[in-house]
């Protein structure tokens, strides 16, 4: 594929569905009732490691309008994961859907249906538990002496490292060249510990789930997913009831960020449907969320780089990784192995590496998918790495980024060694705008003018720092779209994907990339998306995948239906094919001389001659997953005398490939770049000694509000991917790594604090000013 | 206990326990567009207008307010005709997800009622109170401004 002109794609298009969210049209998953619907509630642990003994539910059960409360004598014990990934999923079957013992402050205990929420929350009041407590660990470093928090029977599907009895979650060690000879050729050796912190994904939607039964007896399920195919496989294999019984549909989606990629409500909606043969629901209150969903998983990284003097040139780099799965294993290998496989092939001239990483469970908040995926806890490390590199070797940091970077036309060993779960994929960068991003960021940050000058106005004082990053575009030789088409006889097409749209606006991206191709417009393209009965089969929203993969599908299937439009048109015309092109929904002879319009040619294959159904359906794999690239840089003003950083600008400047709607792109670097400002200096979980989570509202949990944003600036630098649809690449998790390291390169630069732990709080920050001294 | 509710221009007999809160009762009664993030007064995604002043309907006990009116985003608009503030934000690029939009929407109504040209501090004043995950903010200050315009175009 090329670049070439484009009518369609490159523009920023409205939202297809933004009219429908913004008058209140439409229904989200909470928003569905129906008659005789039952409301679920759950009952949690209040100890962070615990047998239950004895559990009495008589008097739950007795009370008027309680239908049905279970406990983990009552459900299928199927181990699995959470994890809603592709199978074999590369997570450890830890779980099931209430188990005897329970693992953190917030495990499931018991399930309550009752005819309303209320009357549920009631009889949660009456279920009577005795437990035996067992000993508990909080401390991921402490993991593998402490006592075994999975199953005994937990067991994983992948030749993967999994060592439950030593709490091992996962590990994986990748190296080449001779690290120890890199250290000792390097002229100097830079060593630190980085450590990030739990942090929830907030999507305003809390997670929710219906089930109920069509009037077929099949077994209906309306959830907050961002993966509805593998809600299907999971809660049929869960729940032994026959994939074909089950059918699963995503409506609009109030945000994921990873945080939906989960699979722990469907199974009980439908297990209580099932059970009662009612309609059920279940919508997780907002403490809920944040204490019994998902997290990020929090991080400790070692990083240990040698570099020469004279070229810069980085000897030898070594990178072990510590990461806190929590009480059970969803994404526990793959985002751990992401800290590495998405962060350390940025710089690919380095010849010694050597990447450990361990995922360990602790009696803590389970860890799950989140915007980033790994590489936000790498890239805090790395950048901050380079910045001490370039301060050593006295150049200027962005140099150094420049110089060493992968670019265009080069690999890195890491593709093909680091995959997920198993190898990686070998592949060369067929295109990287990163040095024209750092041109570009720093010139509108203002780099030069503001590096090094620490202006100060009082106790405050101002810096800038840079970080530089990429990602992935979908998991490649793994994950699948696919697409289907077909043309109405006014000349619209139905676009059906299994793809995602959680908020993003795929959907709208994806009837783009189909328009363009059919040479038609946006509004003619009428899109319907996830559901397992009536669209074909996409992994979901998860892996910057949308885009390239799912748009990969769609733009083969939409060259398939322009090749069926072409060949009618001939029939029609009586001209060879490569007398026809198409613009605007007519086909034209090269020689000027006839013409007819879509309108035309599907009347004709449907009722005139030859008679068929224009239509198509493609599958599109992703054979390698071109990285976007990023450099963000933050100006910021630390307060010496009260520790306070208040970030003064942001600059993202991002290169996605060809971006199919700018607009949509921004949205996105905007909206991570700013949750990833909220993770850096606020957002962050409190525990009491038992684990019990003490700030679960939006009250105590500082996620930034519309006063506490800095002035943002997204830069688009274009390339063009020849792999990707279009030429596009993903956008959408890229931004939410660099804020940490950004925010804490300027730090250093405004006040020489190296800041090593998230968040930056002023407690923190003065701590630092305590014990490192200021250095102005 | 029952009560009227002047919802959106129309009066409405409600059947409703004492202790609910005007987020449940509006909910229960179809009006989904006000949505629930928190329960807890923070979010912003349940915000009506209450005889013309933005609330969160979730701290709000609905026995409180009867007889008074109550304006969803559904009253301001619909998808066949609607309103100049509810296309700002289409055209601007502010609803990503579309969860926290009826809000922003009703609390930008607010904001334009009291103050029609407002600067960047009165924006971020008025929406302080509303939560958005999705779009750092960015279009969402875009579209108010644009609403702005609209609004004293259209003379609504």
């Amino acid at each position: 594929m090329e670049n070439r002109e484009f009518n369609v794609v490159g523009k920023s298009i409205k939202k297809i569905d933004a009219l429908a969210l913004a008058t209140g049209e439409v229904k989200f998953t909470a928003d569905i009732e129906m008659p005789g619907m039952l409301h679920i509630a759950f009952l949690y642990s209040p100890h962070p490691h615990a047998e239950i003994v004895d559990i009495d539910t008589e008097e739950a059960k007795n009370i008027p309008g309680v239908v049905l409360v279970l406990t983990y004598r009552d459900v299928p014990d199927t181990l699995h994961t959470t994890a809603g990934q592709g199978y074999p999923e590369p997570s450890p079957y830890d779980t099931r859907i209430l188990d005897k013992r329970v693992r953190f402050v917030g495990d499931r205990v018991a399930i309550v249906a009752a005819e309303t929420k209320e009357i549920a929350e009631e009889a949660l009041k009456k279920i009577k538990v005795k437990y035996r407590e067992l000993p508990y660990n909080l401390d991921p470093e402490k993991a593998e002496e402490s006592e075994q928090i999975p199953p005994e029977d937990a067991y994983h599907l992948l030749p993967t490292v999994y060592e439950p009895s030593k709490n091992l979650a996962a590990s994986v060690e990748l190296s080449f060249g001779d690290v120890e000879k890199g250290f000792s050729d390097a002229d100097f050796v830079l060593e630190e510990r980085f450590e990030v912190q739990y942090a929830n994904h907030c999507a305003i939607e809390p997670h929710a789930a219906v089930a109920f039964y069509d009037e077929r007896g099949r077994l209906n399920i309306i959830s907050t997913t961002q993966v509805p195919f593998h809600v299907r496989r999971i809660v049929s294999r869960v729940l032994g009831i026959p994939l074909k019984n089950l059918r699963v549909i995503k409506p609009r989606i109030g945000g994921g960020f990873g945080g939906k990629q989960e699979v722990f409500l469907e199974q009980v909606v439908a297990l209580v449907t099932y059970m009662t043969k009612r309609p059920s629901k279940v919508v997780f209150s907002r403490k809920e969320v944040f204490v019994s969903s998902r997290t990020r998983h929090p991080m400790i990284t070692w990083y240990k780089v040698g570099a020469k003097r004279d070229t810069g040139e980085i000897t030898s780099l070594y990178l072990k990784a510590l990461m806190n799965a929590g009480a059970y294993g969803p994404h526990a290998l793959t985002v751990m192995a992401n800290a590495g496989s998405k962060v350390l092939p940025l710089f690919n001239k380095i010849k010694n590496l050597k990447f450990e990483g361990f995922s360990v469970y602790t009696n803590l908040p389970v860890g799950g998918a989140y915007r980033g995926y790994g590489a936000t806890q790498g890239y805090f490390g790395y950048n901050v790495m380079l910045d001490m590199i370039a301060e050593k070797l006295g150049i200027d940091t962005l140099e150094f980024f420049k110089k060493w970077h992968i670019k265009k036309g080069e690999t890195s060993p890491i593709f093909e060694e680091l995959g997920e779960g198993k190898e990686g994929v070998s592949q060369i960068i067929r295109s990287c705008g990163l040095s024209e991003c750092i041109e570009k960021g720093a010139k509108a940050i203002g780099w030069y003018e503001k590096r090094r000058k620490r202006i100060k106005n009082g106790d405050k004082v101002r810096g800038v720092g840079a970080a530089i990053l990429m990602q992935g575009s979908g998991i490649p030789k793994i994950d699948m779209g696919a697409a289907y088409m077909k043309m109405n006889e006014d000349g619209s097409f139905n676009l059906h994907i299994g793809a995602t749209d959680i908020g993003t606006g795929s959907d709208t991206i994806l009837a783009q990339i189909a328009a363009e191709e059919i040479g038609t417009s946006v509004d003619k393209i009428i899109v319907y998306s996830s559901d397992t009965d009536f669209t074909p089969f996409d992994v979901g929203a998860y892996a910057s995948s949308t885009t390239y993969i799912s748009g990969g599908a769609v733009l083969k299937c939409a060259k398939k239906i322009r090749k069926e439009i072409l060949k009618v048109a001939q029939e029609m015309l009586n001209v060879p094919e490569d007398a026809l092109y198409i613009e605007n929904g007519t086909v034209y002879t090269r020689d000027g001389q006839q013409k007819v319009s879509f309108q035309d040619i599907v009347i004709y294959s449907l009722y005139t001659k030859n008679q068929h159904q224009i239509q198509a359906v493609a599958s599109h794999i992703g054979l390698e997953s071109p990285p976007p690239f990023m450099a963000q840089f933050a100006e910021i003003e630390v307060d010496i005398r009260i520790g306070r950083i208040e970030v003064i600008k942001f600059v993202s400047a991002v290169d996605c490939g060809k971006p199919i709607n700018p607009v949509l792109v921004e949205g996105q670097v905007e909206g991570a770049t700013v949750n990833g400002i909220g993770y850096a200096l606020w957002e962050d979980y409190v525990f009491d000694e038992k684990g019990r989570v003490k700030n679960a509202s939006f009250w105590d949990y500082k996620i930034p509000s519309i006063r506490d944003i800095p002035e943002i600036e997204v830069i688009i630098c274009e390339t063009y991917e020849p792999t990707g649809p279009h030429g596009a690449k993903s956008v959408a998790e890229i931004g939410i790594n660099g804020p940490i390291p950004a925010i804490a390169n300027a730090v250093y630069d405004a006040i020489g604090i190296r800041l090593t732990k998230t968040p930056f709080t002023p407690e923190r920050v003065l701590k630092a000013i305590k014990s490192q001294g200021i250095k102005l | 206990m029952r009560g009227v509710f002047i919802i959106n221009g129309q009066r409405k007999e409600i059947e409703f326990a004492p202790h609910k809160r005007l987020l449940d009762v509006l909910r229960e009664n179809g009006y989904t567009e006000v949505k629930e993030g928190c329960r807890e007064g923070e979010c912003g995604a349940c915000v009506v207008l209450l005889d013309g002043k933005p609330v969160n309907s979730c701290q709000v006990l609905a026995a409180s307010v009867m007889e008074k009116e109550i304006i969803t985003v559904r009253g301001l608009g619909t998808i066949h005709k609607p309103h100049p503030i509810e296309e700002a934000f289409v055209e601007a690029g502010a609803v990503q997800c579309g969860f926290c939009t009826p809000g922003m929407i009703i609390s930008t109504y607010a904001l334009l009622k009291e103050n029609p040209d407002p600067e960047d501090d009165d924006i971020k004043r008025a929406l302080d109170g509303n939560l958005c995950r999705c779009t750092g903010y960015v279009k969402i200050t875009k579209a108010v401004k644009l609403a702005s315009k609209k609004v004293k175009k259209d003379g609504k």
